[in-house]
């Protein structure tokens, strides 16, 4: 028998049996994991709501045949607690979750870089302080960076002519030269590429001073970018609820 | 693996809720070595089910007409509605004899990660009914999960807005015959939100 232990946010849950499910994660040092919990539907379980979606989650686990058992578990951050109370945070954060499921096909490998960025993405949407739509984004460009697709942004995605410029192709890889520019390339506003800019760098002062329609558009564009690289379009990206900003704009 | 259609069979059984691939191979089995006229029953069970279930058409809930029977109860008040996910959780409130209100049956909880978008649970209709019925009471009854609780900020947030209309959520609290210090955070925050002067 073998135990192991890890630090992980879970992903996803799936239904098993009678009373147990399969609790996947993305762990700090293996990658991802997909367990068992036993018993864990029944009201009297131990491990309580802390195997739920966005649980930051301190596991053991007992090696098995097939899938691995989860025997102890502690909450590091409960996200969750924050996040069901705001529904646009709750849908920004499960696109957070399937981007980062999808992004690490095999179980195993270690993706440190992803869980760190992931965790951060959950813990900046549960606390609430920064918009929820531009840390979503922020997590996309940067989790697109690790898979190693992410945007040209200031230079030329296809010559590396320094930027910035006015076009930006999916196809391409992002922001294009006048030169290289090809059919169909949208035309998104300087402000939408200085944003976009920000937040693959962090630099919040200026995500946080743009406006409404640069932030709209830079959301689509981060979206079509990311479903342009999956093989199957991500299922909460098309639910999540920028209703708050609409409301803004109209009143 | 089995070959042909008793593979199949298997596979079919394995994707129903609660069986997995053990059982659904027992099931077969069991199904293989069965009396002609059981397998007969069962076909015609499920050749109804598909035929004949009907839903409410206020509540959403199953039923045999296209009124169910508690929509029908005049005894049953109609400025009480209680929101559910299924079916199954309208027998659930039932079985305690505690609430003489009416339901409506969602038929889910709103979860991205599945692609359950508010349009694909029955919003629109609860919408419709406030705005004609004498309702003035919604008791939130979503499962007391991540689903069910982002269902019912979503839910509060729509009808807020209705004049007159109290919203209220069902307290969830910890199990009962548990100790506090096993209760996890989520419980033990939602019991805190949830408390009630003594
Ligand atoms: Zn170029
Ligand atoms: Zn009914």
């Amino acid at each position: 028998m073998s135990l192991y232990r890890d630090t992980g946010v879970v992903l996803r849950v799936q239904k098993l049996g009678e009373a147990d499910r399969i609790i996947t994660l993305l762990t700090r040092r293996h990658g991802k994991v997909r367990a068992v919990a036993k018993g864990v539907r029944r009201t009297t379980s131990r491990f309580g709501a802390r195997l739920e979606p966005f649980g930051h989650v301190d596991v053991q686990f007992y090696t098995g045949r097939t899938l691995d058992i989860i025997t102890q578990v502690q909450t590091v951050d409960a996200f969750g607690v924050g996040l069901v109370d705001d529904y646009p945070r709750y849908t920004a954060a499960c696109a957070v979750l399937e981007t980062a499921d999808r992004l690490v096909p095999e179980e195993g490998e270690p993706a440190l870089r992803l869980y760190l960025l992931l965790a951060g993405a959950l813990r900046a949407l549960s606390g609430g302080e920064r918009d929820a739509g531009l840390v979503l984004d922020a997590f996309l460009l940067r989790a697109m960076a690790y898979a190693g697709w992410a945007p040209a942004v200031t230079e030329c995605a296809r010559c590396g002519a320094p930027g910035p410029h006015r076009a930006f192709s999916v196809p391409a890889g992002g922001s294009v030269c006048p030169r290289c520019r090809p059919a169909g390339a949208a035309s998104p506003a300087t402000e939408t590429l200085r944003l976009m800019d920000a937040l693959v760098h962090g630099d919040w002062a200026v995500a946080e001073a743009s406006g409404d329609r640069a932030r709209r558009e830079c959301s689509g564009l981060v979206a079509a970018h990311l479903q342009w690289h999956m093989e199957r379009q991500l299922r909460s990206l098309p639910l999540v609820d920028r209703q708050g900003r609409v409301e803004e704009q109209t009143t | 693996m089995y070959e042909g259609p008793v593979q199949d069979l298997i596979d079919e059984l394995g994707r129903l809720p609660g069986i997995g691939p053990k059982s659904a191979q027992r099931i077969a089995f069991h199904l293989l070595a069965a009396d002609p006229a059981d397998i007969g029953r069962l076909q015609d069970a499920l050749q109804r089910v598909r035929e004949g279930v009907v839903f409410c058409e206020v509540c959403g809930n199953v039923a045999e007409q296209s009124i169910c029977r508690i929509c029908a109860d005049p005894r049953r008040d109609p400025k009480l509605v209680c929101v559910v996910e299924e079916p199954k959780d309208v027998l659930a409130i039932e079985r305690t004899r505690e609430y003489r209100g009416r339901y409506h049956v969602l038929g889910g909880a709103l979860d991205p990660l599945s692609g359950v978008g508010p349009d694909q649970l029955r919003i629109r209709e609860l919408l419709n009914r406030i705005g004609t019925d004498e309702i003035t009471e919604i008791i939130l009854a979503t499962d007391p999960n991540t689903e069910g609780e982002a269902t019912a900020t979503y839910l509060v947030r729509l009808l807020r807005d209705f004049p007159g209309l109290a919203v209220t959520r069902l307290a969830s609290g910890l199990p009962m015959g548990g100790d506090l210090e096993f209760a996890d955070e989520l419980t033990l925050g939602r019991a805190l939100t949830g408390r009630r002067a003594v």
